[in-house]
């Protein structure tokens, strides 16, 4: 195939729209925090070392759940500046389950349903203005389905 | 994909239930074997083009996964289109117009 000027300029725009890919990447899964396989590598994975509690992270989840399964959590947060929220279930062989990502629009308010396979602590990350805040939750998972 | 929204005054609660297995990948079958992972990695909703929401999930959320998010300033008439992706790379997308 000869190179002609046009079919230059064609590779040259091509060329050009995959080395933008980078920076939408930014945007995307992140394998490693959801593949790592403590709570503290995944924190470490998602850049939230060295978080610290706080009362402006609001985390509501079972005190008991009977069915491990089907988990129902709510997060919510009063801090300005939210960049994402994630949440931790502590004991699952992935801990990270979720991370909201936040646009304007959006409220840091958020509700899923995760899986626990035994009484764990579950814990929201917020991250906001480069920093990053924690609260926690107890969940006693009671397995046999005979509640108690 | 079953999404309800609901608008009171210009806040949106968006709910959302995706029908799918969430396979965690460390579950076996009958005969032993291991099946393989599948689950919901992303989920997005946009307005207009606009992105408005971006959840990424792992193998710890349930077997069809449940979402409540809200949106402020929106309005009748409004269109929230979502979508999700699973690690095997299949999509489902769905919409929803405000009343």
């Amino acid at each position: 195939m000869s190179l002609t000027r046009r079919s230059m300029l064609k590779r040259i725009v091509a060329g050009s729209a995959v080395a933008l890919v980078p920076f939408s990447a930014f945007a995307e899964w992140m394998e490693a925090a959801f593949k790592a396989d403590s709570y503290q590598s995944g924190l470490a994975a998602i850049g939230a070392e060295g978080a610290t509690p706080s009362d402006k992270v609001k985390l509501k989840a079972p005190e008991i759940a009977e069915n491990g399964a089907v988990v129902p959590i709510q997060v919510s947060s009063s801090l300005d500046n939210v960049e994402s929220i994630s949440l931790f279930v502590e004991k699952n062989p992935t801990p990270l389950t979720a991370q909201f990502k936040m646009f304007p629009g959006l409220k840091p308010d958020f509700k899923i349903r995760a899986r626990m396979g035994e009484t764990s602590k579950v814990i929201a990350v917020v991250k906001a203005g480069g920093k990053s805040f924690t609260a926690e939750s107890e969940v006693k998972v009671t397995i046999g389905g005979c509640g108690g | 994909m079953r999404v309800k929204a609901k608008l009171k005054g210009d806040v949106v609660t968006v709910k959302v239930l995706i029908k799918h297995p969430m396979e965690s990948g460390r579950r076996k079958d009958e005969a032993g074997n291991v099946i393989a992972a599948k689950y919901v990695t992303t989920t997005t909703a946009h307005v207009a083009g606009v992105q408005v929401f971006e959840l990424n999930s792992g193998a710890g959320v349930s077997k069809n996964p449940f979402i409540q998010f809200k949106l402020e300033g929106r309005a009748a008439g409004d269109v929230i289109d979502l979508k999700w992706t699973d690690s095997a790379g299949d999509t489902e997308e769905s919409s929803v117009t405000l009343k």
